[in-house]
């Protein structure tokens, strides 16, 4: 068969057309896209923060009350592995001396210096733990949360190293046999070999619940809420009394503010 | 054409050919039959139409993939709810969602994961931190 350069080329031509044209009709065709959205009930901010009134936890909580760790360790499934190393942390006590270093005067009432304060992740705005995490397991969320992915963790526990607040826990164990409280079935455990912490309760944000422990605490010592909305419950705590953060020489802006 | 230990070389041989092929001859004619998937499970028995997140086959060979995505937009992204190309909605979990209809997750999901061969850790591994159904077996 002889063909000549022009006629080679309109059927070239043609042909491109024709296999340009199969895209268009592919996106015609095409039904509906699942779609991935929020749930209708969840809670958002542009910025979640907690305010922690250690005054009215000491002055209206009964002595030796726990009822927030209760809370929260029951939620997420937190082991007690019963020693100092291995213990893992999500919300913990600590004694002044420890939670305000370098903030002390050394001459604070006696009530203060032996009392103990209520810790967590600070959900830091410039976190180091997720600057320094080699897989991004641990990153921030618009809204402030600190996010571990469970999933991407390597338990290099460089964050460990990089948080000025000791918020992480490794797991050098399987934590299912120890953990005490009831187990919660609707969230995952840890395994051995991951890192973890508060996660400002993500979960129940998403079903339109606050945090277990803000719920939990009788004497509303704990507020939770949006930083950037004057109205909400943490602002009005803060607009009234007098706060200080952890370690504020850091610049890593936590999100927990503590009333003393 | 003189072979210098002819007698060894070719029982060697022999032996060498019945051993590698021994897994062809061996499981001739019995090839394992494919697996009963149970799907009765209260959850699935009360559905008036018996249908999975996407269509049958799309779960079969996708559903992996399915869990990635949901466990990327959940974990990452923050978004919970899955709105299939049917319109129906789904929280996107694997230990609330497909879990609650496939309760049975040993006469399922680990049925057909032991016969594909899957390597023993691998799907497995995800149920070192989520909680799997109970089933009294
Ligand atoms: C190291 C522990 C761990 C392992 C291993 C793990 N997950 Fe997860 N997974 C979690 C945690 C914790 C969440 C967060 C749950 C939440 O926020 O509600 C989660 C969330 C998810 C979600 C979305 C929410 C939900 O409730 O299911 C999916 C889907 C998921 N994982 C799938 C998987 C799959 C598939 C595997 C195995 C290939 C796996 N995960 C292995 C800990 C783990
Ligand atoms: C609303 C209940 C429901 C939910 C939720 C659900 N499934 Fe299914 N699934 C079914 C039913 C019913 C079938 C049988 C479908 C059929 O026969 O057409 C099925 C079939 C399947 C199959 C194919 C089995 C076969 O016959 O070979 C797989 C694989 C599967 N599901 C996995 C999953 C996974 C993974 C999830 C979570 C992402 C999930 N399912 C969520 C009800 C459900
Ligand atoms: C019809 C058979 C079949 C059924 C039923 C089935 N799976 Fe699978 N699944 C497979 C196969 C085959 C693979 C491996 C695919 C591959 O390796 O490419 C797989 C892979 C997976 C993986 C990825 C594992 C990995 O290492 O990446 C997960 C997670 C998974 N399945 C979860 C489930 C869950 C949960 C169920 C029950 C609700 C289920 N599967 C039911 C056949 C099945």
């Amino acid at each position: 068969m002889e063909t000549g350069r022009r006629n080679f080329l309109k059927i070239g031509g043609l042909c491109t057309l024709g296999l340009g044209s199969l895209r268009l009709v592919d996106a015609i065709a095409k039904t509906e896209e699942p779609k991935f959205l929020l749930n209708v009930q969840a809670l958002s901010a542009k910025r979640w923060a907690m305010a922690i009134d250690m005054k009215k936890c000491w002055e209206k909580g009964r002595p030796g009350c726990t009822d927030c760790t209760l809370a929260c360790h029951s939620t997420h499934n937190v082991p007690d592995i019963g020693t100092q190393k291995e213990e893992i942390k999500w919300i913990w006590e600590e004694k002044y001396e420890n939670v305000f270093p370098r903030q002390e005067s050394g001459m604070e009432p006696e009530a203060i210096r032996e009392k103990p304060f209520i810790l967590l992740c600070n959900h830091c705005t410039n976190a180091p733990c997720t600057r320094v995490c080699p897989t991004k397991a641990t990153f921030k969320r618009p809204d402030g949360i600190t996010m571990m992915d469970f999933h991407r963790c390597i338990g290099c526990r460089y964050c460990m190293a990089a948080c000025p607040y000791g918020a992480r826990s490794f797991n050098f164990r399987d934590p299912r046999p120890f953990i005490k409280t009831e187990l919660n079935t609707t969230f995952p455990t840890r395994e051995r070999g991951v890192v973890e912490k508060c996660n400002f309760c993500e979960e129940r944000l998403a079903a339109g619940k606050i945090p277990a422990c803000v719920e939990a605490c009788k004497c509303k010592a704990l507020c939770f809420g949006d930083l950037e909305d004057p109205k909400s419950d943490v602002r009005k705590a803060l607009a009234s009394q007098f706060s200080i953060r952890r370690k504020p020489e850091l610049g890593t802006e936590p999100g927990v503010y503590y009333v003393i | 054409m003189k072979m210098y230990d002819g007698k060894y070389i070719l029982a060697g041989l022999i032996v060498f050919i019945v051993l590698a092929t021994f897994p062809v001859w061996f499981t001739h004619g019995k090839a394992a039959p494919p697996p009963e998937l149970k799907l009765d499970t209260p959850v699935i028995a009360k559905m008036a139409n018996k249908q999975c997140v996407l269509p049958k086959e799309e779960m079969i060979t996708g559903h992996m993939k399915l869990l990635n995505d949901w466990r990327t937009q959940v974990v990452r992204d923050g978004k919970r709810m899955y709105v299939a190309s049917d319109g129906k909605t789904y929280e996107m979990s694997l230990q609330n969602e497909c879990m609650k209809c496939h309760s049975n997750k040993t006469l399922f999901c680990d049925k057909c994961h032991n016969y594909a061969g899957l390597q023993k850790d691998a799907d497995p591994y995800c149920w070192n931190c989520h909680i799997a159904p109970k089933e009294n077996k």
